[in-house]
């Protein structure tokens, strides 16, 4: 289970918030022009990455409010929260624990808290 | 040499102390080129090599695993049977599957441990009802043999459920007397014995790093034990397929997230048939070891930790201790997740894509294991001939662009 920092309350259980998927998602522009498969695109498909994902979580149970953050899908832990007026955190300044694509990280998953 | 197995065999090795049972697969290193490469060492990935080489002839298949054979979530799920799908497309998928099932010990001379004990799927409302009902109902129109059970009818097959006394009462369920369960190493197993002694390289600790394409075609794939180059390439890696398409540069509509399940400590034979609700979440067979599995749902979010939430298992324990206040003091010994692929109408994906030799076979969400050797047969045509079979070219990737959606979400037992 996830401890999750809300921009607006601080830490809390994560059973008190939902998950709503990849963030900075963008709806196309000419929405007349575009043809189906870039609709669908925008309908039906979202990064999927093991390693660093930019997402939307909602503190339902708390302040309600919408925020993104980074989280490392491989191992869960949550590198950063932000409210979602702030710019995009830079990926690079976060260190990707997976070494191939589809590789095990170094710690084996969830297990980065015992290391620090 | 074609290895066999039956009563005798099994008498001669007891008195060797089971010391001499003959290795059931070779272990090679890679060869250069293969005319096709399978990415996924799991029971759909290796049944397809079977049916490459069985049915369409193919002899230089290669099968990569980056673990070890069924490590995945072939060996992760609670083995549950059924075709009891409200879409036609679906219906006829998964039928095409359980029939596939229903001859496979035979098939492969290797017990696959296939228990046709029966599924039952529970409402718990009003539209519950009305949802399983129509259900059975375009089951039967498919063939597919599915009834409704009365509340009394459940009582008297699982004398256990508590009916009345919760928060969701009990008010009937679909029955399906063919579906059941079945052993999910043997699966695995029985399809690379087979397919190993007709030639396919079967490859375990190589992982796939990258599929190279250029001008549109497939090269081949970069693995830990080198380049392999290939004129086909089939993905079948579950929860990793998406980090494998996007290393080909295709995006897919997949979702990965862990599914949990557990199982409990053995007892003596008190449930005989498999029970699911969907609606509080919870199912539950037992086997033969006498443990009873236990079905989990899906964390909430993106995620390959093989583990999940801790919530998840809370809930549906539950749903189970109120189901069944008889299994309140057991004790569960085991817990562990899965990465599963979701696709957003809970269908799967059997696919060629844009890419030339490029098939994908994913998209199974919560329910791959059912379809393990009807998946692996329609994907081993689609590879052979470039083109999808009959069965499975409702399954394709267009769907996302036509929004000709395959919507199984009601069928499909665990909440997408």
């Amino acid at each position: 289970m996830l401890i999750i920092n809300c921009p607006y309350c601080g830490p809390r259980d994560q059973s008190e918030f939902s998950n709503g998927g990849e963030a900075h998602v963008k709806r196309p522009d000419g929405s007349k022009e575009i043809g189906d498969s870039e609709w669908g695109e925008y309908v039906f498909i979202r990064a999927n990455p093991k390693g660093l994902f930019y997402e939307r979580w909602v503190h339902t149970h708390g302040c309600r409010k919408w925020f993104n953050c980074v989280r490392d899908t491989s191992t869960d832990e949550i590198l950063v929260t932000y409210k979602l007026d702030e710019k995009k955190p830079n990926l690079n300044n976060f260190k990707s624990v997976v070494k191939t694509p589809s590789g095990e990280p170094e710690v084996g998953s969830g297990n980065f808290t015992v290391e620090k | 040499m074609k290895k066999k197995y039956s009563i005798f065999s099994l008498a001669k090795n007891a008195l060797s102390g089971h010391k001499e049972w003959p290795k059931m697969w070779r272990s090679p290193e890679p060869r250069e080129f293969y005319d096709v490469i399978i990415i996924g060492g799991g029971g759909h990935g290796l049944g397809t090599a079977y049916y490459l080489a069985k049915e369409h002839g193919l002899k230089n298949i290669a099968v990569i695993e980056k673990g070890w054979l069924g490590g995945g979530n072939t060996g992760r799920n609670t083995t549950i049977i059924r075709s009891n799908y409200l879409w036609d497309d679906s219906a006829h998928l998964y039928e095409h599957s359980l029939k596939l099932w229903e001859n496979l010990s035979s098939e492969l001379n290797y017990n696959v441990m296939f228990s046709q004990r029966g599924v039952m799927n529970l409402a718990h409302n009003e539209h519950d009802i009305k949802e399983i009902k129509r259900r059975v109902s375009a089951n039967n129109l498919n063939g597919i043999d599915s009834f409704w059970l009365s509340k009394e009818e459940i009582k008297k097959k699982v004398p256990i459920m508590n009916t009345d006394n919760l928060r969701y009462p009990v008010l009937g369920a679909s029955y399906q007397p063919r579906g059941g369960v079945a052993r999910h190493d043997a699966i695995a197993w029985g399809f690379a014995m087979r397919a190993d002694e007709m030639g396919v390289d079967i490859i375990q600790n190589c992982e796939a790093h990258q599929i190279r394409t250029k001008n549109g075609t497939i090269e081949g794939v970069e693995t830990s034990k080198g380049f392999l180059r290939a004129n086909k390439i089939g993905v079948v890696a579950s929860g990793h397929t998406g980090v494998l398409a996007e290393s080909a540069g295709i995006r897919l509509p997949l979702q990965s997230k862990p599914l949990q399940a557990l199982v409990s400590e053995p007892i003596k034979p008190i449930i005989d048939t498999v029970v699911m609700s969907s609606a509080v979440h919870a199912y539950v067979s037992q086997s033969d070891k006498g443990e009873l599995v236990i079905g989990a749902g899906t964390d909430s979010y993106n995620s390959f930790t093989q583990r999940g939430g801790f919530n998840i298992i809370e809930d549906t324990i539950r749903a189970m201790v109120e189901l069944y206040p008889v299994f309140g003091k057991m004790k569960m010994l085991r817990q562990w997740g899965g990465i599963v692929d979701i696709c957003p109408d809970a269908s799967p994906i059997i696919s060629k894509c844009d890419i030339e030799g490029l098939f994908f076979n994913c998209g199974w969400g919560t329910g791959g294991f059912k379809a393990t050797p009807g998946s692996a047969n329609v994907f081993a045509h689609t590879i052979a001939k470039n083109e999808p079979h009959q069965i499975n070219s409702a399954f394709n990737l267009d769907r996302f662009a036509s929004g000709r959606l395959v919507d199984e979400h009601g069928a499909a037992a665990v909440a997408h």
